[in-house]
C-alpha cells in the first residue's frame, strides 16, 4: 500500500499513466482483432532501419517534443505561450531552404550554400523570432498571447516572402539527413533526444531552473532577491525560439522542401497542450520538463493510434478530444486535491509526519 | 543602456527582415511587367497585337478593365492560377488587370469586389474563398452592370455570375478509376485492394475525387481497404502511409493518393516499409493535380498515373469574356480540358462518362510545358 502510494505520488505519475492508458487502447483493439496482443509495440529492423508503430510515435512526435521543451520555459517563466512557434518553425525552414536552394529558386538538387550555413541560418531566424518575442515579453511587458501573436501571424507570411511564394524543393540526400535516418536510427528521435538531454542537464547543473521557477512564481519578488527577471524571461523565450528553429529543419528535412503554408501548421496548440498534458500549470512557476516531453508523445500516441485503430478521419478529432477530455480531467486541481486529502487523512490515522 | 541598445537593434533587425521580404515582392512587380509587354513578344503574335501595344499607352481607355480576386497564395497551384491571369490579361493583349490578392481572407474579398464596382471595371473575376454569403454583393454587382466570372471554387448561394470556369473533379476521380480498370485489365491484375489518402475533409476536390473514384470501385466490385485524410500535405501523406504499411501489410495493390504532395508522403512511407511502388512495383499509385514535380516521378515511373486539375483557369475566362463581348451568352458551366498523364505507352484512351478521353505519356518536353 505504501509502495503504492510512493509510485502515485510521483510527480511524472499521471502523465506516464495516460500515456500507458492510450498504449492499452491498441493492445485491447489487436487481441479483439484477433492479431498478436502487443502487434502494435513490435520493433523490427527493416531495410536496415527500426520499424513499428513506437519508432512512429517517436519519430513523428519529435517536433512537438523540441517545441515541447521551449514551450515549458516559456510558460514558467512568464505564465504565459508562445503562440508563435508553429509559425516561426515555418519561417525557420523557409529561410534555411531558401539559403539551401538560392532565393526564387523553386527546386533544386544542388546546394547554393554549405549544408550546414542553411541549417545555422534557419536556426538562428528562430532564435532572432524568440528574441524579438523575449524582448516584447520581457522589456516592454506586453503580454505573452500578444506579443507572440504577431510572429504568429506574420512568420508564415515572411517565411513565404523569403520563399518568392513558392514551395521550394531542395532534393538533396544531405539535407534529408535531419529528417531521415542516422544509421537504423531515425535522425529526428535522436535530435529531440539531444535538445531534451541539454537543456535537463543545463537545468539540474545549473541554477538556471531554479532561477526560472522563482521568476515565474514571483517576478518581482526575484527581482529584489537579486535575479535579474527580464533577462531570465528573455533567455526562455530565445530558447523556445531556438526550439521552434530546430522543429523547423526537421519538419522541413522530413519533406525535403519548405511548405511555409503546412510546415508546423497548428503545432503551438499541440506545444502547449503538451505542457498542459505533463502536467504543468499554465499559470507559471514549477514546471516538470519530463512530464511535458511524455505529454508531446502521448498527443503523437493518439495520432497513431487513431490511424492504427482505422478511424475515419472525418470524426478523428472528436475522438481525439474525448482522449484529451479524460486525460486533463484526471490531472484536474480537484482530481489531485481529492488524492491529497485522502493521503493526509491517512498519514493522519498513523499520527506521523507525511514523508 | 547596452541593453536597451540591444532591444533597439533587435527590433531595427526585425523590422529590417519584414521589410527585405517586403521588399523583395516589390521588386519583382517591375521586373514581371516587362517581361509581360515585352516587344518582342507582340510582334511574333501578329500586326493586330502590335497595334494594340502601340495604341495602348495613348489610349488606355481602350484596355478592357477586369478585376480579380484571387483566394491567396497557399500553393504551386495557385500561383500558376495567378500567373495564368496576369499573362492573358496583359496589357499586350488589351486588358487592364487590377489583382488583389485576398490572403485567404474572405473579408478582404468582399472588399476588394465593392472596390472593384467602385471603380466601375469592365469584369469581375472571382475565386471565392467560402462559397456562401455572395447573394447581397453579387446582387450589388448585378446593379452596376459589370458581368461576374466564378472560376475554381463555387458560389451556393447566389447564382447572380455569368459563369462558373473549374474543374470537375467527379470526372477526375472517374477518369482515375477507370484507367485502373482499362490498366489492370491489360497487367492481368484481377483483384483490386486500393487504398485512398483523401485530402482536407470537406473540401471540393476532396469529394468529388472520392465519389467519383468509388463509383467505379463499387461498380467494378474493387475493395477499397481504407480511406483516410493526409490534409494534401507531404507529411500528412507519408504518415497516413506509414500507418497503412503496417495496418495492411501486403493487403494492398493500388494506392490512391488525392493530390501529388500526398503522393510524395507515401512514396517516401513506402520506400522505409520496403513496399515497392510505381511501374515496376507491386502497388500501382495514383495521383491527382499533376504539377511539375508531380510529372517528374511520373516519368521515372515512381507514380503510374497522374490526372490533371488545371489551374490555367484565364484562357477559358478569356472565351466568356469575348463570347460576352459579342453580345452571346455564355454557358453557366465551363469546364476545363483536363489531361491524365501516364508512365507506360501501353494504353492510348480510356472511356470516361461515354467518353473517349486521350491519355499523354509524360516526356520531358510535357514537364517543361506544365505550371
Amino acid at each position: 500500500m505504501n509502495k503504492l502510494k510512493k509510485v502515485t505520488g510521483m510527480a511524472l505519475f499521471l502523465p506516464i499513466f495516460c500515456m500507458v492508458l492510450v498504449m492499452a487502447v491498441n493492445i485491447v483493439y489487436d487481441a479483439a482483432s484477433g492479431n498478436f496482443a502487443f502487434n502494435f509495440f513490435t520493433i523490427s529492423i527493416r531495410n536496415g532501419v527500426l520499424y513499428g508503430r513506437l519508432i512512429d510515435i517517436l519519430n513523428r512526435g519529435s517536433e512537438i517534443a523540441i517545441l515541447a521543451v521551449g514551450m515549458t520555459l516559456v510558460v514558467s517563466a512568464s505564465a504565459g505561450t508562445d503562440i508563435s512557434v508553429g509559425s516561426v518553425m515555418s519561417l525557420a525552414a523557409s529561410f534555411c531552404c531558401m539559403l539551401l536552394a538560392g532565393y526564387g529558386v523553386s527546386s533544386t538538387n544542388d546546394l547554393a550554400v554549405p549544408l550546414f550555413v542553411g541549417v545555422l541560418g534557419g536556426v538562428l531566424m528562430g532564435c532572432l523570432c524568440g528574441a524579438f518575442n523575449g524582448f516584447l515579453v520581457a522589456y516592454l511587458n506586453v503580454q505573452p498571447m500578444v506579443a507572440t501573436l504577431i510572429l504568429f501571424s506574420a512568420a508564415r507570411a515572411i517565411g513565404l516572402l523569403l520563399c518568392n511564394n513558392l514551395i521550394v524543393y531542395v532534393r538533396n540526400d544531405s539535407f534529408k539527413f535531419f529528417g531521415g535516418y542516422a544509421g537504423f536510427m531515425p535522425t529526428p528521435i535522436i535530435i529531440a533526444a539531444i535538445c531534451v538531454i541539454i537543456t535537463m542537464v543545463l537545468l539540474k547543473k545549473t541554477a538556471l531552473g531554479l532561477y526560472i521557477q522563482s521568476v515565474g512564481i514571483n517576478k518581482r519578488a526575484s527581482r529584489i532577491a537579486g535575479l535579474n527577471s527580464a533577462k531570465i524571461i528573455f533567455v526562455c523565450y530565445v530558447v523556445c525560439g531556438l526550439a521552434a528553429g530546430i522543429a523547423g529543419i526537421v519538419g522541413a528535412s522530413r519533406i525535403s522542401s519548405a511548405d511555409s503554408n503546412n510546415i508546423g501548421l497548428n503545432y503551438e496548440l499541440d506545444a502547449i497542450l503538451a505542457v498542459a498534458l505533463g502536467g504543468n500549470s499554465l499559470g507559471g512557476g514549477k514546471f516538470n520538463l519530463a512530464g511535458s516531453i511524455i505529454g508531446a508523445y502521448t498527443i503523437q500516441a493518439i495520432t497513431t493510434t487513431l490511424y492504427a485503430l482505422g478511424v475515419s478521419s472525418d470524426v478523428a478529432p472528436v475522438y481525439k478530444a474525448v482522449i484529451v477530455i479524460i486525460i486533463v480531467t484526471i490531472q484536474a486541481p480537484p482530481f489531485k486535491a481529492y488524492m491529497k486529502r485522502l493521503s493526509a487523512r491517512r498519514a493522519l490515522a498513523k499520527g506521523g509526519a507525511a514523508a | 543602456m547596452k541593453r536597451k541598445l540591444i532591444g533597439l537593434l533587435l527590433c531595427v533587425a526585425m523590422t529590417a527582415t519584414m521589410l527585405a521580404g517586403c521588399g523583395s515582392k516589390g521588386g519583382d512587380a517591375p521586373a514581371e511587367a516587362p517581361a509581360a509587354d515585352a516587344p518582342a513578344e507582340a510582334p511574333a503574335e501578329g500586326g493586330d497585337d502590335a497595334e494594340a501595344d502601340a495604341d495602348a499607352p495613348a489610349a488606355s481607355g481602350d484596355l478592357i478593365t477586369i478585376g480579380f480576386a484571387q483566394v491567396g497564395h497557399e500553393s504551386d497551384w495557385r500561383t500558376a492560377s495567378t500567373k495564368s491571369c496576369q499573362d492573358v490579361f496583359s496589357e499586350a493583349n488589351g486588358y487592364d488587370l487590377q489583382f488583389v490578392d485576398c490572403d485567404n481572407d474572405s473579408a478582404v474579398q468582399l472588399e476588394a469586389v465593392r472596390g472593384f464596382i467602385e471603380q466601375d471595371v469592365d469584369y469581375i473575376i472571382i475565386d471565392p474563398i467560402v462559397s456562401t454569403g455572395w447573394d447581397t454583393v453579387l446582387t450589388e454587382c448585378e446593379d452596376a452592370g459589370i458581368p461576374v466570372i466564378v472560376i475554381d471554387r463555387t458560389i451556393d448561394d447566389s447564382d447572380k455570375y455569368v459563369s462558373w470556369v473549374g474543374s470537375n473533379f467527379k470526372t477526375e476521380g472517374l477518369a482515375a478509376g477507370e484507367w485502373l480498370k482499362a490498366y489492370a485489365a491489360e497487367k492481368g491484375i484481377t483483384e483490386i485492394n486500393a487504398l485512398v489518402i483523401e485530402g482536407s475533409t470537406g473540401a471540393s476536390a476532396t469529394i468529388g475525387r472520392t465519389e467519383g473514384f468509388k463509383e467505379i470501385a463499387d461498380r467494378e466490385g474493387w475493395n477499397i481497404v481504407d480511406s483516410q485524410s493526409g490534409d494534401f500535405t507531404q507529411d500528412g501523406g507519408a504518415e497516413v502511409m506509414e500507418s497503412y504499411c503496417k495496418s495492411y501489410e501486403g493487403k494492398f495493390n493500388v494506392v490512391v493518393c488525392q493530390n501529388d504532395n500526398e503522393a510524395f508522403g507515401a512514396m517516401d512511407a513506402m520506400k522505409q516499409a520496403g513496399v515497392s511502388y510505381g511501374v515496376n512495383g507491386d502497388v500501382i499509385l495514383i495521383s491527382f493535380d499533376a504539377c511539375t514535380a508531380g510529372l517528374e516521378f511520373v516519368k521515372s515511373g515512381d507514380i503510374n498515373a497522374d490526372f490533371e486539375c488545371n489551374p490555367l483557369a484565364a484562357p477559358f475566362v478569356e472565351e466568356v469574356i469575348k463570347t460576352l463581348a459579342s453580345g452571346g451568352t455564355p454557358e453557366k458551366e465551363v469546364y476545363m480540358e483536363e489531361h491524365w498523364f501516364v508512365n507506360e505507352d501501353i494504353l492510348s484512351t480510356i472511356e470516361v462518362n461515354g467518353e473517349t478521353q486521350n491519355l499523354t505519356v509524360v516526356t520531358d518536353e510535357i514537364i517543361a510545358a506544365q505550371y
